[in-house]
């Protein structure tokens, strides 16, 4: 674990950059981890995000995210290119989501 | 009389069966298990059959042969489960009533949840090894096959055996060696993971053993697609991936009864108590292995560790007690690693594989991340213990618990 300075806002991080206390989270933190990510966070983005911090502890998967109803798995990628549910878990403040298999 | 009911007779089925009919007195308990198959499936073996180390007939048993007298077998397709009922409705209108219920369907592989995978190159170009049919239909093309693209890719997490590709793409590395035309023939491993494995530890020794076998990988891969015509797998990211023969590990799903039950998630596995492994939703109702949505590897040895628990569990559910018995998700795989030698892993929800011996400290026999031969005879003898003990529920001598014993922390 590492501290981290996010929107002015001392934090602890993992050391892939991922809050270690989810419930710290503001949406300034998310625009700015965002940024460090090359994404301009929109509306959709944040209403991704919503929807991953209100499942985070069911566990996620780019499936679930997929029949969301707020994206589809395209969509979705497109939003967060490259490792659409890791990055997106990043900005959403939550743990780096494990595979368990 | 009461009814214990038990839907699935593959391994955690047929084990449950086992073990409860010796248990429970049959003046009081009566015991019955569907299953729309007679045939028992020893699911390791198909692994083998692409490379002509097994064939069909070492993989196949008639499932009657492994349930006890005393026990009720009923073949036929389930309709659905009425849980608020205590009730189970087969194909056809039959009830049959119960006071507990074991759910143990299993996964089944999907081809049809990719859009091109099952189309004309199925089975003639596109292969999986998860089903008799897809393993003997690869063994024929393997046969007389001159060399190319070889692409082993993998759909949807979790799918049954994580180890499974991986040893595949192993034992072909061998196969095509020996064969003379391994020059000819390049292996690509295409997972949706961020690398080999899933855990850490495993995952470094893993893709150490695939750089040396030359067998490069493709992470982060999340294939949307596959083109017939181009010959090559899409993902949703745009990368494409030619390959002359495909095989897959298609999307695993839990049995189409569970969603017409209502009693599925998204891919139709039964949500439950990862310690208890009561169904979330029914107090009398228990779901054994690949049917569950628990979060550890779908395997058959995962499954023998959870039945212990489970019929614990089911005997103080049937006093009315407490649960007492908790499951710590513990897995144990061998993994084929080619040229007679095999590695091992065993974790549980909570501890990642760790490299040392297995099952005695210090003794072994068997290695723990290690690449050796005794390793691999484990794998061999292991179809004989499967046969013979296992399915019949007896002792094996392991501890249904992980224990760190024998584990050498990093």
């Amino acid at each position: 674990m590492a501290q981290k300075t996010i929107a002015g806002v001392n934090l602890e991080v993992s050391e892939e950059g991922y809050l270690a206390d989810p419930t710290l989270w503001t949406e300034e933190i998310a625009k700015e981890i965002a940024k460090e990510e090359n994404i301009e966070l929109t509306e959709k983005h944040f209403e991704v995000i919503n929807f991953i911090r209100e499942n985070a502890e069911a566990g996620l998967t780019i499936r679930k995210i997929g029949k969301s109803g707020i994206v589809d798995i395209k969509g979705f990628y497109g939003l967060f290119p490259g490792g659409p549910l890791k990055i997106s878990s990043k900005i959403a403040g939550i743990k780096k989501p494990a595979s368990c298999v | 009389m009461k009814k214990i009911l038990i839907l699935g007779a593959g391994t955690g089925g047929t084990i449950m069966a086992n073990k409860l009919r010796k248990a429970l007195d049959r003046e009081e308990w009566d015991i019955t298990i569907v299953d729309k198959n007679k045939t028992h499936y020893y699911q390791p073996g198909f692994l083998f059959i692409p490379f002509g180390i097994y064939n069909k007939h070492d993989v196949i048993k008639p499932k009657g042969d492994f349930i006890p007298a005393g026990v009720n077998i009923i073949y036929s397709d389930v309709d659905k489960i009425v849980g608020e009922e205590n009730k189970v409705i087969l194909e056809g209108g039959k009830v049959l009533n119960y006071d507990f219920l074991i759910v143990a369907t299993g996964t089944q592989v999907d081809p049809s949840e990719t859009p091109g995978l099952k189309e004309e190159l199925w089975h003639k170009e596109i292969f999986d090894f998860y089903t008799v049919e897809g393993a003997v239909a690869l063994r024929e093309y393997f046969e007389t096959w001159q060399g190319g693209h070889l692409v082993m890719s993998i759909a949807e997490l979790p799918f049954k055996c994580p180890v499974a590709p991986l040893e595949f793409v192993f034992l072909a590395d061998e196969y095509f060696t020996k064969a003379g035309i391994r020059d000819k023939v390049d292996i690509t491993y295409v997972t949706p993971l961020p690398g080999a494995f899933t855990k850490p530890i495993a995952t470094k020794m893993l893709g150490e053993l695939l750089i040396e076998k030359n067998i490069k990988v493709i992470p982060d891969f999340y294939i949307e697609s596959v083109d017939n015509k181009e010959k090559k797998i899409i993902s949703y990211d745009g990368q494409e991936i030619p390959f002359d023969v495909l095989t897959i590990v298609p999307v695993n799903k839990g049995d189409d009864m569970i969603e017409r039950s209502g009693m599925g998630d998204d891919l139709n596995f039964v949500p439950t108590d990862k310690y208890t492994l009561r169904s979330e939703k029914f107090e009398n109702v228990f779901v054994l292995g690949d049917a569950s949505n628990i979060p550890t590897s779908k395997a058959g040895s995962v499954v023998h560790f959870a039945a212990e628990i489970l019929f614990e569990n089911l005997l103080c559910a049937m006093k009315g007690r407490e649960l007492r018995a908790k499951f710590d998700g513990h897995a144990n795989c061998y993994i084929e690693t080619g040229f007679g030698k095999g590695s091992l892993i065993d974790f549980n929800y909570t501890t990642e594989p760790l490299p040392g011996n297995y099952p005695l400290p210090g003794v072994g026999p068997f290695g723990l991340l290690k690449n050796t031969k005794f390793n691999h005879y484990g794998k061999v003898i292991f179809r004989w213990i499967y046969w013979h003990m296992l399915l019949k529920g007896k002792e094996l001598p392991v501890d249904n618990h992980m224990t760190m014993a024998g584990k050498k922390s990093q």
